[in-house]
């Protein structure tokens, strides 16, 4: 296997004024070249893992690095070079769908440097991949919350990241969005990037992810292959509620939550 | 499909159809034009003619010095000071994310106020008229510095809503430092004080001119250069993180940079109110956020909207001259409901 993209070691990290740690002695490589879906339930410490691994907050304790390099080595627009983030929300004033999705374009040009024509492809180019160009000349603040989200994942693309890190990415999207949106992902990992997202959808987790790691009160419960992960005895303790797995068509394990209240 | 029955909410696109260079040709004109109307109208009126032969020294001495000696200055410096209120107010807009923020939001204005109230009550600003302007200049920057003080002192990174609050509560703090001076003070000083916290540009100069000259280009200059970087923090501070931002250092430049730029406009013309809150975002509905256009256009239509609201406060009452501050609000507000209630109306 080829080197991680991320590695942690033992990295902890206590939000201010928190009594329990938010990520408590973590050690985890998220390998390169795969989909890796970050699970647990809410207050699992998912975003917090996220955070510091885009490097927007520092580790108390431990070590994270990203290709090799302690993250704070990285300037931020090295960082933004490498890695696009969707993230799951964001105040939207009166910017268009193409001057937000051209905002990717950022780490490359810096404050001055005028749109070159490549930019303009891969600002075209990203806008199509998401079907988001028929609103390009739209206010963002005009389309619904799916809609905005796509966007959002446009101007990822339009970064040309080598990784893509997406938080809830299909929160407020309808089966149709949902499902091309993890078709995308498949795609794009394809081609050869680094995906990780954060999500709640277990199912198409599994389906669409090389591997998963389930957070608990701070720390890896569980990583591996989906088959590996997903057992009903640990997803019943992690997330306090009986289900039963029944296999996809492609083999991957699925969560069925059962009726009726725990004990 | 047929278009029979829509419901319209909003508009499907955006109003684009005027390139940048064309939105900054037509502001421009504005801007001439309410200079030549501002120095034409007045106790003397005067025909183009006349107008033009003033300014360049000939015919009527008198009417050379009015031109030269006192309207030019003053309509210079409307439109200097109006420039720098809108730009500064785009650029807190931005910083913010907030639509109420202006340039006084932070206690630049309480602070000018307290420096030059101090002035008035001790009789200073009589005996040395350039004490007044340095004055409230010091004390808008204080406030700043006391305000930022407070609010690096709460958390460790520049939180804006920390930041709002410690501004909000450091003028609390100085309007009553105000009130306590002026209800000692005598009737001579209450209205002069009170006259110059609603702003006049009576005393304007060639000299007032030239330094605000000095400060608004160097601030337009750097705040244009983080023209990008305010895009994308007006999106939200972890997005412009992300996108390779450095969140803090740009923050802290323009937060500074604007302040600064808020404080000499108000040491020469009193805390002039509106302008700074309104013209951004009749721009920002007209045209959108991005701050590359959004600047350098508030900044000639906030040129233009002083200009034309100094000539009507010293024209429109006979004599006597008004508080631009008052001119700005009543001319102002109708405008801007207009604006806001065309479809495009969402600013926040």
């Amino acid at each position: 296997m080829t080197a991680p993209m991320w590695s942690l070691r033992e990295v902890s990290f206590r939000h201010h004024g928190a009594r329990v740690r938010a990520v408590d002695n973590v050690t985890l490589d998220i390998p390169a070249g795969r989909t890796t879906a970050l699970l647990g339930p809410n207050g699992a410490g998912k975003s917090t893992l996220l955070e510091l691994l885009l490097g927007t907050l520092r580790a108390e304790r431990g070590v994270v690095s990203f290709r090799g390099r302690a993250l704070d080595a990285w300037a931020r627009r090295d960082i933004a070079l490498q890695i696009g983030v969707v993230p799951q929300g964001e105040t939207e004033p009166l910017f268009t769908v193409r001057e937000i999705v051209a905002m990717g374009r950022y780490p490359h040009l810096g404050p001055w440097r005028r749109e070159s024509a490549s930019d303009e492809a891969a600002i075209a180019g990203a806008m199509d991949r998401c079907d988001v160009a028929q609103f390009a000349d739209r206010w963002v603040s005009t389309l619904s919350g799916g809609e905005r989200q796509r966007v959002r994942l446009a101007r990822a693309l339009a970064q040309e990241p080598a990784v893509l890190v997406l938080d809830e990415p299909t929160t407020y999207l309808d089966i149709r969005h949902e499902m091309t949106t993890f078709e995308l992902l498949r795609a794009l990992r394809h081609e050869g990037a680094t995906v990780l997202l954060v999500t709640h959808n277990i199912n198409l987790a599994a389906r669409y992810s090389d591997e998963l790691v389930l957070m608990h009160h701070g720390r890896v419960a569980a990583r591996g292959g989906p088959e590996a992960v997903l057992t009903a005895s640990r997803i019943e303790s992690v997330y306090e509620w009986p289900v039963s797995i029944v296999a996809h068509e492609s083999g991957a394990p699925q969560i069925v939550p059962r009726d009726g209240a725990w004990r | 499909m047929s278009d029979a029955v829509r419901i319209r909410v909003a508009p499907t696109r955006a109003r684009l159809a005027w390139p940048v260079s064309a939105r900054l040709v037509a502001l421009s004109i504005l801007v001439l034009l309410s200079l030549v109307a501002a120095v034409r109208i007045g106790a003397v009126s005067m025909s183009l003619h006349t107008l033009f032969a003033a300014v360049a020294g000939r015919g009527d001495p008198a009417m050379v010095t009015i031109v030269r000696e006192l309207r030019l200055p003053r309509a210079f410096q409307a439109a200097l000071v109006g420039a720098a209120l809108a730009v500064s107010g785009a650029t807190f807009q931005a910083l913010l994310r907030n639509p109420l923020a202006e340039p006084y939001i932070l206690g630049v204005s309480s602070g000018a106020a307290a420096g030059a109230v101090f002035t008035v009550v001790t009789g200073l600003a009589v005996r040395m008229v350039w004490s007044l302007p340095i004055a409230a200049f010091a004390g808008a920057v204080l406030s700043m510095l006391l305000v930022f003080r407070i609010a690096f002192s709460v958390g460790r990174a520049l939180d804006t809503r920390v930041l709002l609050l410690a501004g909000v509560v450091v003028s609390a703090f100085l309007v009553a430092l105000i009130w306590l001076a002026l209800a000692f003070a005598d009737t001579d000083s209450v209205r002069s004080a009170i006259f110059w916290m609603m702003g006049s540009n009576a005393n304007a100069s060639w000299r007032s001119v030239s330094i605000l000259v000095s400060c608004l280009v160097p601030a337009f200059v750097i705040l244009l250069g983080l023209a990008r970087p305010l895009n994308l923090l007006a999106i939200g501070e972890s997005t412009a993180a992300y996108l390779g931002t450095s969140v803090e250092r740009t923050k802290l430049v323009a937060f500074g940079t604007a302040t600064l730029l808020t404080a000499a406009a108000v040491a020469m013309s009193g805390t002039i109110g509106f302008v700074g809150l309104v013209v951004p975002h009749a721009v920002r509905i007209l045209w959108g956020s991005d701050n590359r256009s959004l600047l350098p256009c508030s900044a000639l239509a906030g040129a233009a909207f002083l200009v034309a609201a100094d000539t009507l406060a010293r024209s429109i009452a006979g004599t006597n001259e008004l508080p631009i501050g008052i001119v700005t609000a009543l001319v102002g507000v109708p405008c801007f409901v207009w604006l806001l209630r065309r479809p495009t109306g969402a600013i926040a």
